[in-house]
């Protein structure tokens, strides 16, 4: 019995993402003194399309985007059997006085935004610090954190999985919801 | 990146032990922490929760400070002792004076002890995590791996490249923990020096013995220079240093004799006019200080991959 259901398919993603980048300019609009930022590794992967549909829309020659690995700085680290391994951060400018917007591909937990916060606390102090997520899992989570843009809003039990996909990596842009952990393995 | 995540060892007492996979995912981490501590702010909280001693029962500096800063830099509690200055002087015994330690809940211990064996002495006793800081004659594996780190650096992937290792083969640490991290990670191995400075079964190792630095020096991608270690050796090996210098010195006119160019490596300290004049340390081949910088990422990725799950 197969337990996985796309809750997002290869149409709705493309119109979905088409949505947040719209979002982000009516709120952003040019990015003056505003920097994007993905959480490695799966947000990366949402930023980076973001990031170059955002160049198209808006015609500008360059915006400061910054991919950075939080797994030093998560609280859950030695909890685990296995340690974290890490990827790579490339933040080549200070995020003094900018508006920061941060890039995950799921909002779960709240943990992982939680140890961007403090990663993002290295590179300097932000005038504000945003949030997108393509996938907001409501009810899920652990802290009082919150997605100021949101792709799609789900709710699903904790033992659920949400998984997203993208074309260049996995071979289709989609997103998959396991009724359980355990199922996605297999 | 490579595809295990954990260690296959509960402690880092020599490279021996370890396998290919540990060795390139020691390697791995350490990029990631390269970055770290070239950031303005250097400091990440991953082992915030943690308390390492420092047992320095031998001399040094450049691994100390090397490991004290790749501890605070992982946040963790730091406690640095050194033998001169304890009770080690009354007569108490390693491991009295450890499980004194570990009473006070630390959680990591970081030994250096003159005697060979006293870290896998102490990993039969206690429960701390053990991280070899050089045990006598026998391993030094956080400088095998930061040299490995460096050379992976200039030459790419280790594998067939040709390495020598000259100098004082006999009394070396850092020479064994090499051999065996080289040989591991697939490189071709060459020891140089006086026959008596060469240990006599050090072939079985799989290495190569030569005694011309030249011809070494022209087979070579990289060599790492070793001190002579005069506090080690009871009797003569050599008629004098200055012979040593002689026949085994490697000196500027030496590597621009060379057509090619060759990465030159040491573990410092160094002894200028020994084994490398300074002209030929501070040239343009010599990658001496990004070793010692390369040193404290390889030893953040040690400490972070041993560091493990919280009891």
């Amino acid at each position: 019995m197969n337990q996985e259901r796309i809750i997002l398919s290869q149409e709705r993603f493309a119109l979905t993402i088409e949505r947040l980048c719209h979002q982000l300019i009516e709120h952003f609009d040019r990015f003056e003194d505003a920097c994007i930022i993905g959480i490695q590794p799966r947000g990366v992967l949402l930023s980076d399309r973001i990031h170059a549909r955002l160049m198209q829309l808006l015609d500008a020659p360059s915006l400061l985007y910054g991919k950075m690995d939080i797994t030093f700085y998560r609280d859950d680290y030695r909890l685990r059997s296995k340690p974290l391994l890490p990827s790579t951060t490339s933040m080549d400018f200070q995020v003094d006085n900018k508006n920061v917007l941060l890039i995950d591909d799921v909002l779960y937990s709240g943990r992982t935004v939680q140890a961007a916060l403090a990663a993002l606390n290295d590179y300097g102090r932000p005038r504000s610090v945003e949030l997108a997520v393509l996938i907001d899992r409501r009810f899920n989570r652990h802290l009082p954190i919150q997605a100021d843009f949101t792709g799609m809003a789900i709710d699903a039990l904790d033992q659920a999985y949400v998984q997203v996909e993208w074309a260049h990596t996995d071979g289709e842009d989609r997103v998959l919801l396991f009724a359980d952990k355990k199922d996605r393995d297999k | 990146m490579s595809q295990a995540n954990s260690l296959s060892v509960p402690h880092l007492l020599g490279i021996k032990d370890l396998t290919k996979e540990d060795i390139t995912l020691i390697l791995d981490t350490a990029v990631t922490f390269k970055e770290v501590i070239n950031r303005p702010v250097k400091k990440v909280p991953s082992l915030r929760d943690l308390t390492v001693a420092n047992l320095f029962f031998e001399d040094s500096t450049r691994t100390r400070i090397s490991f004290e800063l790749a501890e605070k830099r992982l946040s963790a509690d730091v406690i640095n002792f050194s033998a001169s200055s304890s009770s080690v002087k009354k007569g108490e015994t390693l491991l009295d004076t450890v499980n004194n330690i570990l009473a006070m809940k630390v959680d990591m211990i970081v030994m250096r002890h003159p005697a060979p064996g006293a870290p896998h002495f102490l990993a039969r006793h206690i429960s701390a995590r053990i991280l070899n800081a050089g045990d006598g004659t026998h391993e030094h594996p956080t400088q095998a791996l930061l040299d490995a780190y460096s050379m992976r650096e200039q030459l790419g992937d280790l594998e067939g490249k040709k390495i020598a290792i000259v100098g004082d083969i006999l009394h070396s640490r850092v020479a064994l923990s090499n051999i065996f991290c080289l040989k591991k990670l697939g490189a071709e191995v060459k020891v140089c020096g006086p026959p008596t400075l060469i240990p006599k079964y050090i072939t079985s190792l799989g290495v190569g013995v030569e005694h011309d630095v030249e011809k070494t020096l022209r087979w070579c991608d990289a060599a790492n220079i070793l001190r002579i270690q005069l506090e080690r050796q009871d009797i003569k090996y050599f008629p004098s240093l200055r012979e040593y210098a002689l026949y085994f010195g490697i000196d500027k006119a030496l590597l621009n004799r060379l057509d090619k160019p060759v990465v030159i490596m040491h573990p410092g300290p160094i002894n200028r006019g020994v084994e490398i004049t300074s002209d030929a340390a501070d040239s343009e081949h010599s990658i001496i200080l990004q070793q010692v910088e390369n040193g404290v990422a390889v030893r953040m990725a040690a400490l972070y991959l041993l560091a493990g799950k919280r009891q």
